[in-house]
């Protein structure tokens, strides 16, 4: 019996309580897109201020449906504006409807090959234009459009081109834009419309082009605090806003709104 | 590496197997014995979250457990924060997610007891609850105990369900196996190698751990 005492003994030790670090950071809700910029960002803040803050990174839409459904986030940064104006349109903003938040960064969108791929990148797309013609291109990599902006606008950009009926067919669809440029890099797709503040990430090898802005609607990158937000995510969310967020902001590819 | 994520996870598993173990021994032993009708019934409701796609149960958990159910409104009344999102929340599912891997064991084993001993028990003048006790629960342990240790390796490993319910905040639902999900998306396959390796150890130690605890004189002896 004295082995099952011990057993149970282990188990009760295993489920005791941690101490409470959690309630002192907030936790906030991200797009993917800003990981590296926000992974910065949160260890400046922390040296400047001596406080820390969670980061949870996922699809912008994936976020807004875990903050409909009561997530304890205190801010949300999302990729499309439009995310934030209807959470402010249903009151679950800190200030309430006429709360809708502050657009704090304009995100790019890039083509984006690996090293051996045969997609050639350039800013007009002539060269994923030629790959799906010949079907050197055989797999495409875009964020899904229905939860994550730059899937959206990956949209339009091919839209505007015409080429959205060619690659309709050779499309796979990342859950989120992390997961989009993870197909890209790991060869399982030729390339990939991706963000640019992801791309710069260290250690991601790739060739990239820049998509010329007016190909698609902005990509403009707006934060809200939400209700229950304490000091340390207001302080968070109005360092973004100032010289030192902005400085690292413009450093991962993103202009001021 | 993600520690707060193995501590989280360790811990999760912990809880589930304490709260789970004691549902488990009496569902187990009902389902074992019972003349009821309802009993297939009852089965196969334990085993839906085995058969289910994760997504699935994660959301009907998040329908039942979310902030404008029954149960989401009575936890924010009694505590002040929603269950979803939550730890508590987590814990709520995954003893949900595990009653097939506690309770099909336990239900095998005593099935394994047999009518006769428990009528022997009570012709001794044991109460069923001493019968319990002293003559089916020593007989039935290994049953039992398998249960354990398949909900606990399960709850490490449980991916899926935990996402949808738990929504991967630091320290307070991002399990090991969404660390290193987060790392892989952070193109960081170092660190998620570490980690996944760091699972594989700890989910083999914990497994081993057991069976060498446990031992191979269960059952063997029954009674004081």
């Amino acid at each position: 019996m004295r082995r099952y005492c011990l057993l149970l003994l282990l188990l009760l030790a295993l489920a005791a309580p941690a101490p409470a670090t959690a309630d002192a950071t907030p936790a906030i809700a991200a797009a993917a897109s800003l990981r590296t910029a926000l992974d910065e960002a949160a260890i400046a803040f922390r040296r400047s201020t001596g406080r820390s803050v969670r980061l949870t990174y996922g699809a912008s839409g994936s976020l807004v449906q875990q903050i409909r459904n009561g997530a304890p986030y205190q801010l949300f940064l999302s990729a499309d504006e439009a995310h934030v104006v209807a959470l402010a349109a249903d009151g679950r903003t800190l200030g309430g409807p006429a709360d809708r938040g502050r657009n704090f960064a304009v995100g790019r969108l890039v083509l984006f090959a690996p090293p051996r791929s045969p997609l050639q990148v350039d800013s007009e797309l002539q060269g994923l234009r030629r790959g799906l013609a010949d079907g050197s291109v055989r797999r495409l990599a875009i964020a899904n459009p229905d939860v994550a902006p730059y899937g959206a606008r990956a949209r339009e950009a091919l839209q505007h081109a015409d080429l959205w009926d060619a690659a309709k067919p050779r499309l796979v669809y990342g859950e989120n834009i992390s997961q989009t440029l993870q197909f890209a890099t790991s060869g399982g797709a030729d390339g990939g419309l991706v963000s640019l503040s992801l791309v710069r990430t260290p250690g991601v090898a790739g060739r990239y082009a820049l998509i010329p802005a007016d190909r698609h609607a902005p990509l403009t990158q707006r934060m809200v605090l939400l209700p229950g937000a304490g000091t340390t995510a207001r302080r968070f969310h109005d360092w973004l806003l100032g010289p030192a967020g902005q400085r690292i902001l413009s450093r991962h590819g993103y202009t001021r709104p | 590496m993600d520690w707060e994520a193995l501590e989280l996870s360790l811990r999760l598993a912990a809880i589930t197997v304490l709260v789970l173990m004691p549902l488990a021994v009496f569902l187990g032993r009902w389902l074992a014995t019972t003349p009821s009708r309802a009993r297939p019934l009852v089965e196969a409701l334990i085993v839906l979250p085995l058969v289910l796609p994760p997504t699935v149960v994660g959301f009907y958990l998040l329908a039942a457990m979310g902030p404008d159910s029954l149960a989401g409104r009575g936890w924010t009344a009694l505590f002040d924060q929603g269950l979803v999102f939550s730890f508590q929340g987590l814990v709520v599912a995954s003893v949900i997610v595990n009653l097939p891997f506690a309770v099909q064991p336990a239900q095998r084993a005593f099935e394994g007891v047999g009518p006769d001993l428990r009528a022997a028990a009570a012709s001794c003048g044991m109460s069923p609850w001493a019968a319990l006790r002293r003559v089916e629960l020593p007989l039935a342990l290994p049953g039992v105990l398998t249960g354990a240790i398949l909900t606990f390796a399960h709850t490490l490993g449980e991916f899926g369900v935990v996402l949808m319910v738990g929504g991967a905040i630091p320290g307070e639902t991002r399990t090991l196996a969404l660390s290193i999900y987060d790392r892989v998306q952070a193109l960081d396959h170092d660190a998620a190698g570490r980690m996944a390796a760091l699972l594989l150890v700890v989910s083999l130690a914990a497994v081993a751990l057991t069976y060498a605890l446990t031992g191979r004189r269960i059952g063997t002896r029954v009674g004081p």
